[in-house]
């Protein structure tokens, strides 16, 4: 009993950090897109659906999934990009909540044009065939797919932070978030720098949206679920801080996981509980700076 | 170099200039002084693009500025250290001068560049690595004049630069604004300390309620006491 436990623990364990790569996919975009532009994007859900459906549509044409992995970040990215450019510039300057209702009213849009295309229900997606099966971790046997999620994660982080920390654009990124003005007077664009880092922050969310696939399938409601975590995931991680966002999104995957292990009922719950003790400890969350939001 | 002409501009509905104008010639230093609340910052801000709303002529290298956003300022030659510094938290020293040069024609000169400015700021040349925030206040007002200057700018703009530092430091950087006079750079300033600006100005003009209330070459402004005592702190 003892054995079997600790094996299950543990492979529980590796289960939520493979939901939480999910989570922290979301959660920087969402946290990257706060940093810099204080655009809280509602639509970000919206984004990581329709990247789940761009892979639906491209395999149902003859695509595979590696496919996918390159084309479907692109996809969104650029919609991130036009959307950015056509609909969110105009609202700069006026206000947090301006943005806010804009993106907000555009996740009810796309989610009701893919039900227009692609029909209510649900699609299962198929996992990619090499990546089927199970292999022994030394616990016991974890699902190759899982495992493959949490690697490609740790591509993408580790492609965000050598671009982030070893580039001039990078750079400027990260002044940017502290104090866009400065950067303006030192000759940046800073409006070039906003609309790309939409399109990188939306691109990673149709990574993401294409990553989750093949664990839950597709159904155009998906972005909203996850929205709601990722909100919880970017609290207590702190607003705009991406290493929070990666911190909380392994910690929030673990504790759905552990608690779908021990208190199923409660699984749903704990996540908010998590949330609320945070806020009472440390009401910035993790890395966040106190007083971003006034 | 720079002709501003009726310059107005406007915090909401308050009106901050009125018909300023002002002239800065390739190689002087022109100081601005004036009261709290005369609207020396403002004008700086009005010249390099940070104002809202902003009417008037500023014309820079003979180009009309008034419609141009500020990057565009800084890339025809532009460069301004506001009052507050603007240290970027969580940047290196060398992160922060490197910001300097990240949207420069001299990007590909970077690491010369910084060796350049190293030697001119041996302070910074010791703290390279070290975030930048943890400096003295002076340390990073140095810093705040480095990260404008490394990109060769043909007129730099300074707020109040020795506000708040310790005399030894306020000497070696006016000693600094001379030598960069010296090599061609031209200097708009803005200083409460009026005695130590005039004494290395070439002109000055005098800034009362948003308007011009008097012109003059640095040395009839520093012997006419009247003036200073009707226009200027302390
Ligand atoms: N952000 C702002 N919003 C509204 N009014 C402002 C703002 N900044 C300055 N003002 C007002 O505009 C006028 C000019 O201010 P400005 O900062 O240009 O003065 P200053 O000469 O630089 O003063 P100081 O010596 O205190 O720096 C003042 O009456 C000030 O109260
Ligand atoms: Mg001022």
């Amino acid at each position: 009993m003892a054995g079997l436990s600790f094996d299950l623990i543990a492979l529980q364990l590796f289960a939520g950090l493979a939901l939480g790569a999910i989570y922290v996919l979301f959660a920087i975009g969402l946290s990257l897109i706060f940093g810099m532009l204080t655009v809280v994007n509602f639509a970000h859900g919206a984004f990581y659906m329709v990247g789940a459906y761009v892979g639906l549509y491209l395999i149902s044409i003859g695509g595979n999934f590696w496919i996918c992995l390159v084309a479907v970040p692109i996809v969104i990215g650029l919609f991130g990009l036009a959307v950015e450019r056509v609909l969110i510039r105009p609202l700069y300057g006026r206000g947090i909540d301006y943005p806010l209702l804009l993106t907000f009213g555009l996740s009810y849009v796309m989610v009701e044009c893919v039900r227009i295309a692609f029909g209510k229900t649900g699609y299962p997606f198929d996992t990619p065939e090499v990546l089927q099966g199970a292999v022994d971790i030394g616990v016991g046997y974890f699902p190759l797919y899982r495992l493959f999620v949490i690697g490609a994660t740790a591509v993408v982080l580790l492609a965000l932070w050598l671009f982030l920390e070893k580039t001039s654009y990078g750079l400027i990124i990260r002044a940017g978030a502290r104090d866009p003005q400065i950067v303006r007077v030192l000759g940046v664009d800073v409006s070039r720098v906003w609309l790309i880092v939409f399109g990188i922050g939306t691109a990673i969310a149709g990574f993401a949206g294409l990553l989750a696939a093949p664990l839950q399938g597709v159904i155009p409601e998906m972005g909203g679920t996850i929205l709601a975590e990722a909100f919880v995931v970017t609290v207590v991680g702190g607003m705009g801080s991406i290493g929070g966002a990666v911190l909380a999104g392994l910690l929030v995957g673990v504790v759905v996981s552990m608690t779908s292990l021990f208190a199923p009922e409660m699984a749903k719950v704990s996540i908010f509980a998590l949330m609320a003790i945070v806020l009472i400890v440390r009401p910035q969350g993790f890395f966040g700076r106190a007083g971003l939001m006034s | 170099m720079l002709q501003v002409s009726q310059l107005n501009a406007w915090y909401g509905a308050s009106h901050a200039l009125q018909d300023i104008s002002l002239e800065v010639t390739r190689g002087e230093i022109v100081c601005l002084i004036g009261r709290n609340g005369a609207g020396k910052t403002t004008t700086l801000k009005s010249i390099m693009g940070l104002m809202g709303r902003a009417r008037g002529s500023v014309i820079f290298k003979g180009e009309e500025l008034l419609r141009q956003p500020a990057h565009v300022r800084f890339a025809l030659g532009l460069a301004y250290v506001p009052e507050e510094r603007r240290i970027v938290q969580g940047l290196s020293v060398r992160e922060n001068l490197r910001l300097g040069l990240v949207a420069s024609k001299h990007k590909k000169r970077e690491a010369e560049l910084i060796d350049e400015i190293a030697v001119i700021f041996p302070r910074l040349a010791e703290r390279m690595d070290q975030e930048a925030v943890t400096m003295s206040g002076g340390e990073q007002q140095m810093l705040a004049i480095a990260r404008a200057m490394i990109a060769k700018p043909d007129l730099i703009m300074l707020d109040e630069p020795s506000e708040g530092i310790m005399p030894v430091l306020v000497d070696e950087m006016f000693e600094l604004f001379r030598s960069m006079k010296a090599q061609g750079t031209t200097v708009l300033l803005v200083e409460q300390n009026v005695e130590l600006a005039l004494g290395i100005a070439d002109r000055a003009y005098v800034l009362d309620q948003g308007a011009v209330v008097h012109q003059a070459s640095a040395q009839a402004l520093l012997a006419d006491d009247e003036i200073k005592e009707r226009y200027c702190s302390v």
